[in-house]
C-alpha cells in the first residue's frame, strides 16, 4: 500500500470506529433507559462458584427485568468490541504510515488514549458485567476521538529529535493505559455519587440509578481501578524522570507537564488515603478520584496546548 | 497511618492540658490520617502556581518580563515566592510537614508490624462454622495426619504456621488445629513505600547539596574547558567547590542539523547532533563522540547534554581610521521556531566606541506587520539587520553587562541596514564600517553532575515495589481443625478470614479458592466412600 493509501485507511478506520462507537453509545443508552422500574431481584446469592469465578457476589443489577434492555446491552457490547478492533487497526496503520510508534503528536496520543479507555473497559468487562457502565465510557471516548479528528488532526511526520528514544514507548504506553483507567475510575466515582444520593432518599432506588450497582459496589470498583493505575502512574512518572535525565540533564525540573503529573499523583495518593480515613470513604473519596482525573486532563490538554512546556509536542496550530 | 479509631478519640472533648499535653495533642493531630490528607491537598494546590507562572529556575528571562509587564502584582508575587514556588518557604513548609507527618505515622506502625510478624498466628475461634465460607468435610486421614499435612501444605505455600496438638491423646474433646497467616507483605510494602519517599527526598537533597549544573554556548570549531569562568551560567550546591571541578575539556568539531521541509511539522528539526573531541582530563588522550538529544556524553560523573543550537554571524568592524576593531563570530539567540535570532556586537576598541544590535534571519522575509523575520530555520537565504550605535558602551564603569544587551543610554544611533554574507556597510558620518563575512553555528550544552540521582532511582524503584505489595497483597488467616467423631470418622473444618483492614472488598474470591484447595488436599485416600455429610 502506498503511504497515502495507508493514511486514508488509517483515517477511515478511525472514522468507522467512531460510527460504531456512536451506535454502541446509543444502544447502551437504550439499554440503560429501558425498563426503568427494576424488579427487586435477590442477585447476591452466595453460591459457591467454580474456581476462578470472580463473578461471585457481583451483586450487579442484571438487566433481566427487560429483554429490550438486555438485548441492546449485548448489542452495545459487541459494537464496542468492533469499534475497539477498528480503532486498533487505525492506530496500527497510523504507526506504519509514520514508520514509528504512533505517539508523536497530540492527535496520535488522543486516538491511542481512546484505545486505552476502551481496552481497560473491555478487559474488565470480560470479568464483570459492565453493560451498565458502557454509556459512561463510550461518551468520553467519543469526545476524545471527536477532538482528535477535528481539532488535533495532524499529518504523520517524523519524530522531533527529543522524542527519538525507546523511553517514548515505555513512558507513553504507561500513560495511555492510565488515561483509560483514570477515566474508568472517574466514571464509576461519578456514578457512585449519584447513586448514593439516590440511596439516601427514602424508599427503594428507582429510575436510572436502579440500573447501576449500589454505591458501595461502585466505590469498590473505583478503588480497584485506582489501585491498579496508581502504581502504573508512579511508574510512568519515574520512567519520564529517567528519560528527562537522559535528554535534558535533570530527572525533575518542575516543567509544567511534570508539575501536573505530580499533582495528579498527589491527588490520587490523597484518594487512597481518603479510602482509609473515617468519614472520607464514600462520596468525598469519589470526588477526589474525579479531581484526579480532571488534573490528568489538565495535564493532557491544558499543558500541551496552552502552556509553553518542554513537553509541547502537540503539533497543533 | 494512624487508624480511624484515633480520629474518633479526637472527637471527645479534651480536658485542659499543659505544654506536654498540648505537644502530644499536636503530634497526634499532625500524624493523623486526616492531616495527611489535608497536607496532600495543600501540596497539590501549592504546586499549581508554578505551572502557570514562569519560574526563575527554568526561565529567568520570562520571569523578568512578567514582573516588568505587571508593575504592581509582579513585585508582590515575587516577594511571596511565586516565581520560585518549589523552593519557597510555604511550599517547603507543606512538604516538610507532610514528611514529618509521614515519619511520625510510619515509625510506630513499623514497630507494631515488627511485633505482629514475630507473634504467632492467633488460635482459631471456638466455633469455626460461624465464619463465612467455612468448609466442613470428612477425611480418610486421622486427625494427626490431617494436621500434619495441612501444616506442610501451608508451609510449602509460605504461610506462617502454628500447630496445636490435642491436649491429651484419645480425649473425646481433644481436637487439634493449625493456624496460619499470610500477607504480611502488604503492610511491609506500605511501610517500604512511605520510607522510600523519605529516601527520595534525601536523594533530592544530596543532589542539591553536592550537585552542580552549568550552561555553555560553544561555537563550531571552538573548545570548552570545564572551569567556572567558561560557563555562561553555573549553579552548584552548598558543598561543591567550584575550584575543583573535573578538568575535562571538549571541542565542537562539527554541528549538523536538518529540518522538516514539508508536512505538518515543517520547520521542526528532524535531527541535530554535535561531533566533539574530548579529553577526560588535561593529560588524557583525545577521544571523539557524537552528542545528540537523548544521547549525552558522560565524563567523570558529569553528563554533557545537547540542549539547543543557533547561528553565530561573523562580523568585521572597522573604525573611522579603517583599523579592524572587531573580528569574530557572535552567537545570536533564537527567538522563534524559525530562528529569527537576536544578538549584539560590541566594539569597545574604537574611539568613539561602536555597538550594533542585530537580527539574524536564516531565511529572510520582510513584511509590514512583523518587520524583518525568518520564515524557515535552515539558512536558505541568510541576512542580518543591524542598527549601529556610537558613543560609550558603558563597559568601563565596571558593572557586569550581558553580552546579549546593548546599553544605549550614552550612545547615538547611526542608522539601520540589512546585510547579506559578504556585504559591507559603510557607516554614516565616516564612523567606520561593518562587514558580515559569514556565519557559523553554535550548540548549547548543559553540563550537570547529580550524585543523588542513582540513589533517587533506587528509592523510586523501592517505592513502586512497596506500593504494589501494599495494594495487591492481602493479609489473611486460615484455620484447620480436625476432630475425631464418636464413630471414628475424622471431621475437618477449614476456615479463613481476609483482613478487611480499611479496604472494602466485599468478599475475597481468592481466599475462597485457597480454602477450597486446602480442603481438597486434606480429604485423604477414601474420599469416594466418605463424602457423607452427617457422620452417624
Amino acid at each position: 500500500m502506498t503511504t497515502t493509501g495507508l493514511a486514508l485507511a488509517s483515517n477511515a478506520c478511525i472514522y468507522a470506529a467512531m460510527v460504531t462507537l456512536t451506535l454502541a453509545m446509543i444502544s447502551f443508552a437504550v439499554s440503560f433507559a429501558a425498563g426503568r422500574r427494576r424488579v427487586a431481584v435477590a442477585v447476591a446469592q452466595e453460591v459457591p462458584v467454580a474456581a476462578g469465578g470472580t463473578a461471585l457476589l457481583e451483586r450487579m443489577p442484571t438487566n433481566d427485568d427487560s429483554s429490550t434492555g438486555r438485548r441492546s446491552g449485548n448489542i452495545a457490547m459487541s459494537l464496542t468490541w468492533l469499534s475497539f478492533g477498528l480503532l486498533l487497526i487505525g492506530v496500527v496503520l497510523r504507526g506504519i504510515w509514520a514508520g514509528r510508534v504512533p505517539w508523536g503528536n497530540m492527535y496520535e496520543f488522543s486516538i491511542s488514549s481512546a484505545l486505552g479507555i476502551l481496552a481497560v473497559f473491555l478487559f474488565l468487562s470480560t470479568r464483570h458485567d459492565l453493560r451498565w457502565l458502557g454509556l459512561f465510557i463510550t461518551i468520553p471516548t467519543l469526545l476524545t476521538l471527536g477532538l482528535a479528528v477535528t481539532v488535533l488532526y495532524t499529518e504523520a511526520a517524523q519524530l522531533v529529535p527529543a522524542l527519538k528514544s525507546y523511553w517514548l514507548i515505555i513512558h507513553v504506553s504507561a500513560a495511555i493505559i492510565c488515561a483509560g483507567a483514570f477515566t474508568l475510575a472517574a466514571a464509576t466515582a461519578a456514578l457512585s455519587i449519584v447513586r448514593s444520593r439516590a440511596e439516601r432518599r427514602p424508599g427503594e432506588v428507582t429510575g436510572m440509578m436502579a440500573k447501576v450497582p449500589d454505591a458501595q459496589r461502585l466505590q469498590t470498583l473505583t478503588y480497584r481501578t485506582v489501585a491498579f493505575s496508581f502504581p502504573l502512574w508512579t511508574f510512568a512518572v519515574v520512567a519520564g524522570a529517567i528519560w528527562a535525565e537522559n535528554a535534558w540533564g535533570r530527572y525533575w525540573g518542575w516543567d509544567p507537564k511534570e508539575t501536573w503529573a505530580f499533582i495528579t499523583w498527589v491527588v490520587f495518593a490523597a484518594y487512597l488515603h481518603a479510602r482509609s480515613t473515617a468519614g472520607w470513604r464514600g462520596d468525598r473519596a469519589a470526588w477526589i478520584a474525579i479531581i484526579g482525573w480532571v488534573s490528568f486532563l489538565v495535564n493532557y490538554f491544558g499543558v500541551n496546548i496552552f502552556v509553553n512546556s518542554l513537553h509541547s509536542y502537540a503539533g497543533v496550530g | 497511618m494512624t487508624t480511624s479509631s484515633v480520629d474518633a478519640r479526637e472527637q471527645v472533648p479534651l480536658p485542659p492540658m499543659g505544654a506536654v499535653g498540648f505537644a502530644r495533642w499536636s503530634w497526634r493531630q499532625l500524624t493523623s490520617m486526616r492531616t495527611a490528607l489535608i497536607l496532600l491537598f495543600l501540596l497539590a494546590i501549592a504546586s499549581i502556581p508554578g505551572s502557570v507562572l514562569p519560574q526563575r529556575g527554568n526561565d529567568p528571562i520570562a520571569v523578568r518580563n512578567w514582573i516588568e509587564d505587571a508593575p504592581t502584582m509582579g513585585p508582590i508575587l515575587d516577594r511571596l515566592g511565586f516565581f520560585e514556588v518549589y523552593s519557597s518557604p510555604w511550599f517547603s513548609a507543606v512538604y516538610l510537614l507532610l514528611f514529618i507527618s509521614l515519619v511520625g505515622c510510619v515509625i510506630p506502625r513499623a514497630a507494631q508490624h515488627w511485633r505482629a510478624m514475630l507473634a504467632l498466628p492467633p488460635a482459631p475461634p471456638r466455633n469455626l462454622s460461624r465464619l463465612a465460607g467455612t468448609i466442613e468435610q470428612t477425611s480418610g486421614l486421622d486427625p494427626q495426619q490431617v494436621i500434619d499435612s495441612a501444616a506442610s501444605v501451608l508451609r510449602k505455600q509460605r504461610w506462617r504456621v502454628r500447630v496445636e496438638e490435642p491436649a491429651e491423646a484419645g480425649s473425646a474433646s481433644g481436637s487439634s488445629w493449625v493456624a496460619a497467616e499470610k500477607g504480611y507483605l502488604r503492610e511491609t510494602g506500605n511501610l517500604v513505600f512511605h520510607l522510600s519517599l523519605v529516601l527520595l527526598l534525601v536523594a533530592v537533597a544530596v543532589g542539591g547539596l553536592f550537585g552542580w549544573k552549568g550552561n555553555v554556548i560553544v561555537r563550531e570549531g571552538r573548545g570548552f574547558a570545564n572551569t567556572l569562568t567558561q560557563y555562561d551560567a553555573w549553579g552548584g550546591g552548598a558543598f561543591v567547590n567550584p575550584a575543583t571541578l573535573p578538568d575535562f575539556s571538549f571541542t565542537l568539531t562539527d554541528f549538523r542539523v536538518d529540518f522538516e521541509r514539508s508536512g505538518a511539522q515543517r520547520g521542526a528539526p528532524s535531527f541535530f547532533e554535535a561531533d566533539v573531541t574530548y579529553r577526560t582530563n588535561v593529560s588524557a588522550a583525545e577521544q571523539t563522540d557524537v552528542i545528540e538529544v537523548n544521547h549525552p556524553l558522560e565524563i567523570s560523573g558529569a553528563k554533557i547534554f545537547l540542549v539547543g543550537h543557533g547561528y553565530a554571524p561573523k562580523f568585521v568592524v572597522r573604525d573611522a581610521a579603517g583599523k579592524v576593531v572587531f573580528d569574530d563570530e557572535v552567537p545570536f539567540l533564537p527567538q522563534d521556531g524559525n530562528f529569527t535570532s537576536t544578538g549584539v556586537v560590541k566594539a569597545p576598541d574604537g574611539t568613539p566606541q561602536l555597538g550594533f544590535r542585530g537580527l539574524f534571519l536564516p531565511t529572510s522575509a520582510l513584511d509590514d506587520v512583523r518587520g524583518p523575520h525568518s520564515v524557515f530555520p535552515a539558512p536558505d537565504d541568510p541576512s542580518v539587520f543591524l542598527s549601529a550605535w556610537q558613543g560609550d558602551l558603558g563597559l568601563d564603569a565596571g558593572a557586569p553587562q550581558s553580552v546579549y544587551r546593548l546599553d544605549t543610554v550614552a550612545m547615538t544611533q547611526l542608522g539601520l541596514e540589512a546585510l547579506r554574507p559578504g556585504d559591507i556597510w559603510v557607516l554614516p558620518n565616516g564612523s567606520g564600517s561593518v562587514t558580515m563575512t559569514g556565519f557559523t553555528r553554535w550548540a548549547s550544552f548543559q553540563i550537570a553532575r547529580d550524585p543523588g540521582k542513582e540513589f533517587a532511582l533506587v528509592s523510586a524503584i523501592l517505592a513502586i515495589t512497596g506500593l504494589m505489595c501494599s495494594l495487591f497483597m492481602r493479609r489473611r488467616r486460615v484455620w484447620v481443625r480436625a476432630t475425631q467423631a464418636a464413630n471414628g470418622i475424622t471431621v475437618v473444618q477449614v476456615a479463613g478470614l481476609a483482613r478487611k483492614s480499611t479496604l472494602d472488598d466485599l468478599q475475597s474470591p481468592s481466599l475462597e479458592a485457597e480454602l477450597r484447595d486446602l480442603a481438597n488436599a486434606l480429604r485423604g485416600p477414601e474420599i469416594a466412600s466418605s463424602t457423607v455429610k452427617e457422620p452417624k
